[in-house]
């Protein structure tokens, strides 16, 4: 790798069941300005941008385009987007960079799922010709992998509980999340899974600014380097796959480097309880490990943002000197279809 | 701040989807209540098969008949089905593995309730009464206490393949069109115009949609425009719409409001087609009841000069 890229400012929203009073850019505007705000660019001096969203959440063809006038986009600037979570877009971000052609990057992420119900139309994702028809519900998936890893002896529902209440107990510490402190693990929403196991559903928005070399040093007093950054992805058929490993995640997180020397931190995105202890397995993390110390996708999961919030938690404890080197994780499709990774550091101390 | 406007929307829409080889074999199958899957060049057998290995991404199209019994390989108890869902009493998703099959299939299983269901369990298709090539050709799977069944032999030939499915969609939202274009349609409905002021540029935006684009800031002085307004570019329609009662050929132009930074679209009336022009000055014309004017019409004034709406355009 011939430059260094660091993720120098990070803003999200506070995650609310539903943001119906604003429009998508009247909710991602605060968190542009944010990350502007703590570099101090404007517009004019981002080289690159790049975001996350789908249309299919809030039912409004092309919203990222009217999103654009968040960003300020005239005269025309350098732009891309992802059907995908904004961690996606921080991937493509960061290959911008690579090639010299940026300096600087904005990506910035954002979902509205108060508009639709977001289970179903989850389903609009899979397989057409074999799975789309039958119309099974994000839940209904994550529980039939949930069923799988208690057959398999790798769980079983107390543990499960116990991954809820630890997330939802770190978030008290997190004024941006939407589920905080003590939260029942309910009833079964579809078994094995309660609703305690599931993640709130919710609007939100972040966003990132990525910088390279001494500029990265200019922008932020200690940047959030990333050492690597690999995605992988399954085969799209359910049954086709082990659903109790994960071997697209451990082989991003061997290609981004994970293995080579232990993290003190790592943020997964794992929107059901169950996903953690598949992710752990795969990342091969341990108890010396902080594991979402931002409470996680269980205390706020806004789609299309979640993967990308990962990234910029992990960046910044890094900002904060709370962790030295850090692995940041996402995750897109069902059942852990596909999923990236990230490795940070900061500079010595 | 008023109250948020909120409106239903329905998205539906039937996908159109061809199918290659495997897949046409595969669901002409459950129209025949025949079972396929695909050899891979490793020697499983995938089912539901796909067109490319999953593993290698080598084509492959060497079909194979298997069983429509199998065992449950995971399962989670839906009790509240949702619509589309292939049953509507409370059911059990499953991974079915066919008799003769390495890897499984999603579908619905009819059960008494959850503690009717384990992994392991065996279970054979029960077919739908009315089947036209889809997956939905199996209504759902249902407990089984026999022996595997015995495939046919098919050969995966069928008579008069299908070759496409139709994949309805319906989504259902409530859209609110967000601060600044409630503050819009609410004035509108007073029959006003009232746009959004950038705070950098000065620019005034209508329909104001609460950013400026230019400056990528948030707008929010309300300012009213208009009602008049002048023509800065506009077209003759020639072609009906459906649904529209409207003579044609008529106007659809761009009418950049007095005071407004933007122009909008709206249809002109009350003067020939063919007499349309570049800064024709216009005014609103409101249908009783209606929340938006029906169309524009000349207010007589002299036209408006060129430099006035060169920025407009
Ligand atoms: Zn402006």
């Amino acid at each position: 790798m011939t430059r260094e890229i660091a993720v120098v400012a990070f803003a999200q929203t506070d995650h609310r069941r539903t943001t119906e009073e604003l429009s998508e850019v009247e909710m991602l505007m605060p968190v542009l300005h944010d990350v502007l705000d703590q570099t101090g660019l404007k517009t004019a001096d981002i080289d690159f941008t790049c975001s996350g969203s789908s249309d299919y959440l809030a039912g409004r063809a092309f919203s990222f385009t009217l999103a654009l006038d968040g960003v300020g986009a005239w005269p025309p600037i350098s732009e891309s987007h992802v059907e995908m979570d904004g961690a996606w877009a921080l991937y493509e971000a960061w290959t911008k960079l690579l090639t010299g052609d940026a300096d600087t990057a904005l990506v910035y992420a954002y979902g509205k799922s108060s508009p639709g119900s977001v289970r179903d139309v989850l389903t609009r994702q899979l397989d057409p010709y074999y799975v789309a028809p039958l119309w099974p519900d994000s839940v209904a998936l994550a529980a039939l992998q949930a069923q799988a890893l208690i057959d398999a002896g790798h769980t079983d529902e107390p543990e499960l509980a116990a991954v809820a209440s630890r997330s939802r107990a770190d978030a008290t510490a997190n004024s941006h999340a939407q589920l905080r402190g003590s939260i029942p693990q309910g009833d079964y929403l579809v078994r094995p899974l309660r609703t305690g196991d599931c993640p709130p559903i919710g609007d939100g928005a972040a966003a990132v600014i990525l910088a390279a070399g001494e500029r990265a040093r200019e922008l932020c007093t200690r940047p959030a380097w990333i050492r690597g950054i690999d995605h992988r992805i399954e085969a799209h058929s359910l049954g086709v796959r082990d659903l109790t490993d994960s071997p697209s995640t451990r082989l991003a997180a061997e290609k981004a480097g994970a293995f080579e020397r232990p993290v003190d931190t790592a943020e997964l995105h794992a929107p059901f309880t169950s996903q953690e202890v598949v992710l752990r397995k795969a990342l091969g993390l341990d108890d010396t490990v902080r594991v979402n110390p931002s409470g996680g996708a269980l205390a706020a999961n806004p789609m299309m943002a979640a993967g990308l919030i990962r990234i910029g938690e992990a960046a910044a404890r890094i900002h904060r000197a709370e962790s030295d080197r850090a692995l940041a994780h996402a995750t897109s499709g069902p059942c852990l279809q596909q999923n990236l990774v990230a490795v940070l550091e900061g500079d010595p101390r | 701040m008023p109250e948020v406007l909120k409106a239903p929307l329905v998205v539906e829409f039937p996908f159109t989807r061809s199918l290659g080889p495997v897949q046409s074999a595969f669901l002409t199958g459950l129209r025949e209540r025949v079972v396929l899957g695909v050899k891979t060049t490793d020697g499983r057998t995938l089912v539901p098969p796909v067109e490319y290995d999953p593993v290698t991404a080598e084509e492959i199209r060497d079909l194979v008949e298997v069983a429509p019994t199998g065992t449950v390989t995971t399962w989670a108890w839906n009790h509240a089905p949702r619509r589309g869902q292939p049953l509507d009493t409370p059911f059990a998703w499953v991974l079915v593995r066919m008799d003769g099959a390495d890897t499984a299939l999603l579908h619905a299983l009819d059960a008494p309730g959850p503690d009717a269901v384990h992994t392991g369990m065996r279970v054979r298709v029960r077919w739908a009464e009315e089947r036209s090539g889809a997956i939905t050709d199996i209504a759902c799977f249902e407990p089984y206490d026999g022996d595997p069944a015995e495939p046919t032999g098919h050969s995966g030939e069928f008579e008069a393949p299908i070759t496409g499915i139709v994949a309805p969609a319906r989504l259902d939202y409530t859209y609110s069109p967000g601060r600044a274009q409630t503050a819009y349609i609410n004035a509108l409905s007073a029959r006003r115009a009232v746009g959004e002021r950038c705070p950098s540029c000065r620019k005034v935006y209508v329909p104001p949609r609460g950013a400026c684009p230019t400056c990528g800031v948030a707008t929010s002085e309300q300012v009213e425009v208009g009602p008049r307004g002048t023509v800065t570019t506009f077209c003759i329609v020639n072609i009906k719409a459906k649904n529209l009662d409207i003579e044609v050929p008529y106007v659809y132009a761009h009418i950049a409001l007095d005071g407004a930074d933007l122009a909008q679209h709206g249809r002109i009336g009350g003067i020939p087609y063919d007499q349309v022009r570049m800064g024709l000055r216009v005014e609103p014309v409101w249908t009783e009841g209606a929340r938006f004017p029906d169309h524009y019409r000349p207010t007589g004034e002299p036209d408006a000069e060129y430099d006035t709406y060169k920025e407009l355009l």
